[in-house]
């Protein structure tokens, strides 16, 4: 019974984990190329399960308005780029900080409008029956869940090695100025950098919308928690965001199975103080240099 | 810093309390119902809070994203100051604000080691707590529902109306400012000018950087449980919503939007977001994206924040003119 | 989801924001929360509110009259609801107000209408706003309290003597734990598992585990609103849990059954007579109005009806019956004929006011509903 309980607390929170850590993986590949920490990122989640929901009800067969989706959502992150990051560029972190809560708020607000304050759901990618292991209980979306995570991250570190933007990506995050003297358009690397963070949100939301139910406003805690495991994990570390992820995750189950449901959500935080206490620049983060 | 920028500031010093003390005066003037009232003191409590962190902020530059929790514990200490500890109203707002104060001291020695991105995970942090300790303890607080906060009565004479609340808020945030601008032009300020530059640099030169962040994090807490005691104390019914985390983003919004580092700027930053929304009412369901809208254009075209552009364009403008 | 069309319409809604209302029109005001966490609440009785003034100005107004519907959102925040309050009593001047969705914001904005002597009626289910009654505040929802009377006397007759509660972390899953406790204590039932699940929980799996593997469970009561309820009950199924649920009135929505993914099947539903309107009997005067409540609400959304929206339209319902029978649109008029409001019909029961009970409905218009093949079963 210990066994299966524990079981049934850790898949639970594998699952949500995976799920924080595919957004987390997102606010790092922003935050590599452009040093912009973007808190519309849950809205981007939102997106791509609204989306794909609303082609769904057009009629459009699933892959077809997953993949269109996907596209909007990236376009959306581009346009954030263009319009308001850019054009704000060299402004302090504080201004764009704001900028992207503002455009989190754009987004939720018009989002709210287009789609109404109700939720809607997805069907599982992967059938109802739920899988039995040793007495605890796997929804068969959680294993697409975490199959589809890793193999986004494995698309992404395999872009990153063999194509020139992702090797463009590298040298941008490395040292802007030095790879504009090199002749990379940063302009295009940093655009790019918020398409392909748009997408692994996107895709998030397609995946947990089967378990999770998706409407206008999920994004909000969504982007906290990732957040939080992206500080977890050390800014600026994909490894470290996932993983920080799945401990955000996990952590908050076994809380909420161990100790306390209503003190579930403070489980991230509580982690964080604890590990920031003996590790400053989190788990994997090195430690920042100032400059004098 | 040349001379006449020392001189410019001490004497700026003087005539902004004057600016802001003649506009309390003149304000009821113009106002023609205590709707418009009502939102000046909502304004002066907003505002009170929003000095307190950006002295934080803009001098010290030191990001808090949990400010409201201090709020939260203000606006909950003159509900339960009363209600488990039988103090009156009026003595729990300096208790609650002395605590706050100590708090602040205690959590902030660990978390102010934190820099940047870290520290402001860390404060997000402690702010959820805080709102979830408030509307989870149920015994205590009420929970989600809140609880009344008692009148204050001062030598048998209650505390009530709004135009009472809009003089004793008013001066509460002239206080405020008082202060906020005696401690930027004291040495204390230069420390935390110095820290804000360069913290190694300021270690460097002797400064104790730890303990001086200490201090304004501990002073811009205790302006943020004022505010939120003052609050409570004129709404009379608090709920754990005024320590919610959008209420901490809202207060990082005023200090950036109005201009961090400048004191008038988070008067203004204050002003736009709580007077904003009674105008956007009539974009009806677009109220929300227009204010994101809003905050995304000011951030492009006035990146140093509202006031510190105008006051940048306008003295360009009197250069030119002069050359 | 046709609602998308309206983003094309942003000039529109800025145009019809501009026009002017004819002469001195009687001014009822509203606040609720269209956004934040209890947007779920809000955004139905917005919408009907809307639709309702409008065809309250085609059958020629009140008193001869138009009718101006002075609307705000207060965002879920108490701090703007007691805003919007003092606006709407000051500025607008509104005969009586509507509002808002969430117990505390109500218990916020109260000071504000007892001062300014304007009536209020809240959408919100907490007890404390009535109890104790203020001359000036009324309110629609069945209480929280009836709700859990309602279900324990079920628990009682059928002896289910030991039971799980899972409720959420919000005002209104909070207040059901705590009505529910209380009810349980006095007719003997034991809760020997007491779990509470967050407002955007994506999973509640570790919570039911642990009812699940508590010995000796007869029924699971859930209590709260919104999205998680419907992953509570999809959870259910999953872990193969097969110990009767029970649901409180936040579950009342066909979106709760539909997002269930079948979880909800043959759970118990405490609901307000709306969502089962056909099937009352052709002479309950009930009747009527909730079946033209529930047309109505569709052809104007394409979703089923709210029960929340239901609140708001007896709100409306009492303060235009009030002011047709004071035959004046003065506060205090409006107020002392809220009071004595006898027999009226609404879409959430039969209200019968007095100085007394500013509710005016039992819990007998609170109905235990089973889903069957993802429709609401009245047994």
């Amino acid at each position: 019974m210990a066994l299966s309980e524990f079981l049934q607390f850790l898949i639970s929170g594998l699952t949500v984990g995976f799920i924080y850590g595919a957004v987390a993986l997102g606010f790092t590949v922003i935050y590599n190329a452009s040093h912009v920490v973007n808190f519309a990122q849950g809205e981007f989640v939102m997106l791509g399960g609204m989306f794909t929901v609303f082609g769904i009800s057009l009629g459009l067969p699933y892959l077809v308005a997953a993949i269109l989706a996907i596209a909007l959502t990236a376009l959306i992150g581009v346009l954030l780029y263009e319009f308001a990051i850019r054009p704000a560029r060299g402004a302090p972190v504080f201004a764009l900080i704001i900028i992207t809560i503002g455009a989190s708020i754009l987004i939720r607000g018009l989002a709210q409008v287009a789609f109404g304050t109700s939720f809607f759901s997805l069907p599982s990618l992967a059938g109802d029956t739920p899988i039995n292991i040793a007495g605890a209980v796997a929804q068969p979306q959680s294993i697409v869940v975490v199959v589809g995570t890793l193999a986004m991250v494995g698309l992404l570190a395999l872009m990153m090695r063999r194509t020139m933007i992702g090797k463009a990506l590298i040298a941008a995050s490395n040292d802007l100025v030095a790879s504009q003297l090199v002749g990379i358009n940063v302009r295009m690397i940093v655009a790019m950098s918020f398409a392909i963070s748009a997408v692994l949100a996107a895709v998030a939301g397609i995946l947990i919308t089967p378990i999770s139910l998706v409407s206008y406003d999920i994004g909000v805690l969504l982007a906290l928690k990732a957040f939080a495991a992206v500080m977890l994990g050390g800014m600026g570390k994909p490894a470290g965001a996932l993983i920080g992820g799945i401990l955000v995750g996990v952590g908050e189950a076994m809380t909420a199975g161990y100790i306390s449901t209503d003190y579930k959500d403070a489980a991230a935080f509580v982690i964080i103080l604890v590990v920031l206490c003996a590790f400053p620049n989190g788990l994997f983060g090195s430690e920042h240099h100032e400059r004098v | 810093m040349s001379v006449f920028d020392t001189v410019q500031r001490v004497v700026g010093n003087r005539l902004s309390l004057i600016l802001i003390g003649a506009m309390l005066l003149v304000l009821p003037l113009l106002m023609t119902s205590s709707f418009q009232m009502r939102l000046a003191v909502v304004v002066w409590v907003y505002a009170m809070a929003a000095i307190g962190l950006n002295l934080l902020m803009g001098f010290a530059g030191q990001v808090s994203l949990g400010h409201a929790g201090f709020f939260g514990i203000g606006a909950y200490s003159v509900a339960l100051g009363p209600s488990q500890l039988g103090l009156s109203p009026a003595l729990s707002l300096p208790a609650g604000i002395a605590f706050c104060g100590l708090l602040a001291l205690l959590l902030g020695r660990p978390i102010l080691k934190l820099k940047g991105h870290y520290l402001a995970v860390a404060t997000l942090g402690l702010g959820m707590l805080i709102f979830m300790i408030l509307s989870n303890e149920v015994e205590l607080t009420g929970g989600p529902d809140g609880m009344r906060v008692p009148r204050v009565v001062i030598m048998g004479w209650k505390v009530k109306g709004t135009e009472t609340w809009y003089w004793i808020t008013g001066i509460a945030l002239l206080i405020s400012v008082w202060l906020a601008l005696n401690l930027i032009n004291s040495p204390t300020g230069l420390a935390l000018r110095a820290i804000h530059d360069s913290e190694v640099a300021a270690s460097v030169l002797g400064v104790d950087v730890a303990r001086y962040k200490l201090i304004v994090f501990v002073i811009s807490a205790c302006f943020a449980s004022a505010a939120g005691g003052l609050l409570a104390l004129y709404n009379g019914h608090i709920t754990p919503g005024v320590s919610d985390f959008l209420v901490s983003v809202q207060l990082v919004t005023m200090v950036v939007l109005g201009g961090m580092g400048s004191v008038g700027g988070s008067l203004v930053g204050a002003a736009l977001i709580i007077i904003l929304p009674q105008f956007l009412t009539v974009m009806h369901e677009y109220e929300h994206a227009f204010l994101g809208l809003i905050m995304i254009l000011t951030m492009v075209f006035m990146r140093s924040g509202i006031v510190p552009s105008i006051s940048k364009a306008i003295r360009s403008r009197r250069h030119d003119s002069n050359s | 989801m046709k609602k998308v069309v309206k983003l094309a319409a942003l000039g529109a809604a800025l145009t019809i924001a501009g026009g002017v209302q004819a002469a001195d029109p009687v001014r009822i005001g509203a606040v609720v929360s269209q956004t934040g966490p209890a947007a779920f609440l809000g955004e139905p009785a917005a919408i009907t509110l809307k639709h309702y003034v409008e065809k309250l100005n085609e059958d020629g107004g009140l008193l001869g009259r138009p009718v101006e519907l002075v609307l705000y959102d207060d965002a879920s925040d108490a701090n703007t609801a007691r805003t919007y309050a003092t606006r709407l009593v000051e500025d607008d001047e509104v005969s009586a107000v509507i509002g808002t969705s969430t117990t505390g914001a109500t218990l916020a904005m109260i000071s504000v209408f007892e001062d300014a002597e304007v009536p209020l009626v809240s959408l919100a289910a907490g007890i404390q706003i009535i109890e104790p009654v203020n001359p000036y505040v009324f309110k629609t929802p069945h209480t929280d309290r009836m709700v859990c009377e309602r279900v324990m006397i079920e628990f009682s007759e059928r002896s289910f003597d030991q039971v799980a509660l899972m409720t959420g972390t919000g005002g209104v899953g909070k207040s059901v734990r705590k009505e529910c406790t209380e009810q349980a204590e006095k007719r003997g039932i034991e809760i020997i598992a007491d779990e509470t699940f967050n407002p955007k929980d994506v999973d509640m799996s570790p919570q039911l585990t642990k009812i699940k593997n508590t010995p000796g469970v007869d029924a699971v009561f859930v209590g709260g609103f919104g999205q998680p309820l419907a992953v509570v009950s999809r959870n259910y199924k999953q872990l193969g849990i097969e110990i009767p649920q029970y649901h409180s009135h936040g579950s009342a929505s066909k979106v709760y059954v539909e997002m269930s993914d079948g979880g909800a099947e043959n759970a118990r539903v405490t609901a307000p007579l709306l969502v089962i309107a056909d099937q009352l009997s052709e002479d309950n005067p009930l009747r009527p109005r909730a079946v033209e409540y529930t047309k109505a609400f569709r052809d104007l959304t394409g979703e089923d009806v709210s029960t929340f929206g239901g609140y708001a339209y007896d709100a409306l319902l009492l303060i235009s019956d009030a002011i047709k029978r004071a035959d004046s649109d003065d506060p205090q008029d409006v107020r002392d004929a809220l009071e004595a409001t006898k027999d009226l019909p609404g879409v959430t029961g039969m209200f019968n006011m007095s100085a007394e009970d500013h509710l005016g409905i039992d819990h007998s218009s609170l109905y235990m509903v089973t889903v069957k093949d993802s429709e609401w079963v009245l047994e």
